[in-house]
């Protein structure tokens, strides 16, 4: 029976690792069916590609380098290997969405192999892992449960870079002001995001680490429910600021606004009770509302709104934790999780930025503009993902 | 003979359908369009930036009678199209050279 609490957890594990991995198919149909029909096959395609490109760097030398060894002592380690490497296909999906549509898939894979097995790793190693930074003035006393610094606001600073040295799609500002692009399939923006939010159970439950035991079992509970929680509050008070500001019922941003209230939630779910995350939901629901006309204003395209949602909403998860779970004693202040976002943020996005720049001086990654009126589809994987003809206006 | 284009509302497609089937219309084409008349179209809202919709979704009824039936036919469409409100489209009527019925050859008004 000694053996039975690391069956458990193993399996615990291996469940959460599953659950999370459904985040994948949830990116590609939100993002499917928020960009234009011409492009589909190639935001799939660069879905695809850069999950498994950044799953199998993480295995070649990304878990190595944040955790130091293969080695666990409350479960196989195979299950522990699989649960981290699940996290990281997340970090670089955040960055698809937000650079479809005019980004080319070579480039954005290159980066890719960098953002696997090195950026993402290294923000592991100095919040989860083996923390080279441990005894130094940077050292992290940052409370992120499940990462939304470590992998919303990552993913988050890593798009700013690469939104900020590719550009806008053509023609979505012209002339100051913006053109509107509208999503090509609603459905599949719907089924996407839900699919984001079933995964999320994995991702915030499964970051408790342990479930063998009565108090465990029951941390990993509440840690689910805050989760949902949040996700509710977030789509409810995006859905009521939408109405009042625009008269309009936009699911596109009501679902973004749930997402937005899971990413903030991300952070700390274990800690609160159980009616804190309304209000930590509600706040990223809200920030979502206000922050993707801000992005627009700023010229920053973003088509599916990532930059809102794991950006925003990954810096606002993590101080959540300083304002309404600050325990001095147990080292969570909201200072500390202050530096926490900070030394990311710098890091991430220097790196992320030099290296974009870089990778972008031998392969662009933005597709030129008589690529994008042609559309992607055909331009780079030569393939339309809807050739019958119906709709082709 | 003479052919008759008429683009309006697509929810008025199975009135118009019906009504030229009461007065002995026995085939027609239809595609869906779309078009701005004198009102242009209107804006909507997507992700809290407005946008204008020029082109507005209409149906293309396209069907060949003989001279004699013409105005029968335009009453019946004008009739069965009309909700009074902007938008409810355009007849437009034009002379046909030939018709054949690919399956058996006959030309005239035997192919309509």
């Amino acid at each position: 029976m000694e053996d039975f609490g690391y069956i458990v957890d193993t399996l615990f594990a291996l469940f959460a690792m599953t659950l999370i991995v459904f985040m994948v198919p949830g990116f590609a149909m939100l993002e499917a069916g928020l960009v234009r029909t011409k492009n589909v096959t190639s935001v799939l395609t660069v879905n695809t590609m850069i999950y498994a490109v950044a799953s199998m760097m993480f295995l070649l030398v990304g878990y190595e380098l944040a955790f130091g060894s293969w080695e666990n002592s409350g479960m196989s380690i195979y299950a522990a290997f699989l649960f981290q490497m699940a996290f990281v296909g997340k970090t670089v999906n955040i960055m698809s969405g937000g650079v479809s549509e005019r980004v080319r898939i070579l480039p954005i894979a290159l980066f890719t192999v960098l953002m696997g097995g090195l950026i993402y790793p290294l923000v592991v190693n100095v919040s989860w892992g083996a923390d080279l930074l441990a005894g130094t003035m940077l050292d992290l006393h940052m409370y992120d449960l499940a990462g939304s610094t470590v992998i919303h606001s990552t993913g988050g600073w890593a798009l700013l870079a690469a939104i900020m040295i590719m550009g806008p799609r053509k023609g979505r500002y012209k002339d100051g002001k913006i053109h509107v692009i509208p999503a090509s399939n609603i459905p599949l923006v719907v089924l996407g995001a839900l699919l984001l939010w079933i995964g999320w159970f994995g991702f915030n439950g499964g970051s408790v680490g342990s479930i063998a035991s009565k108090e465990n079992a029951d941390t990993v509970a509440l840690t689910i429910m805050n989760t949902n929680t949040a996700g509710l509050s977030g789509a409810l008070i995006a859905g009521i600021f939408m109405y009042l500001r625009y008269r309009k019922f936009d699911i596109t941003m009501i679902l973004n606004g749930a997402l937005g209230g899971l990413v903030a939630i991300t952070a700390g779910p274990d800690l609160y009770s159980i009616h804190t995350p309304i209000l930590i939901g509600a706040i990223g629901g809200a920030l979502v509302v206000f922050a993707v006309p801000l992005f627009d204003k700023l010229k920053l395209d973003d088509p599916v709104g990532a930059l809102s949602v794991h950006l925003v909403n990954g810096i606002w998860g993590t101080l959540a934790v300083g304002i309404f779970a600050a325990e001095p004693e147990a080292g969570i202040t909201f200072l500390g999780q202050l530096k926490g976002v900070a030394v990311v943020a710098v890091f991430v996005f220097t790196v992320s930025y030099a290296a974009i720049y870089i990778i972008n001086k031998f392969l662009p990654f933005r597709a030129g503009d008589d690529e994008q009126v042609e559309g992607l589809d055909v331009t780079e994987c030569g393939l339309e993902a809807y050739p019958e003809f119906k709709r082709a206006f | 003979m003479k052919k008759v284009e008429a683009i309006i509302k697509p929810f008025r497609l199975e009135e118009v359908k019906d009504a030229l089937a009461q007065i002995g219309i026995t085939g027609m084409t239809v595609s869906e369009v779309k078009g701005y008349g004198r009102q242009k179209g209107h804006s909507e809202l997507y992700r809290g930036a407005e946008y204008v919709v020029d082109f507005l979704p209409k149906i293309k009824v396209e069907l060949v009678v003989d001279d004699e039936q013409l105005e029968q036919v335009l009453d019946t469409i004008t009739e069965a199209a009309r909700t009074g409100k902007i938008g409810d489209g355009k007849i437009f009527v034009s002379g046909i050279e030939k018709v054949i019925r690919i399956r058996t050859g006959e030309t005239g008004s035997e192919a309509i």
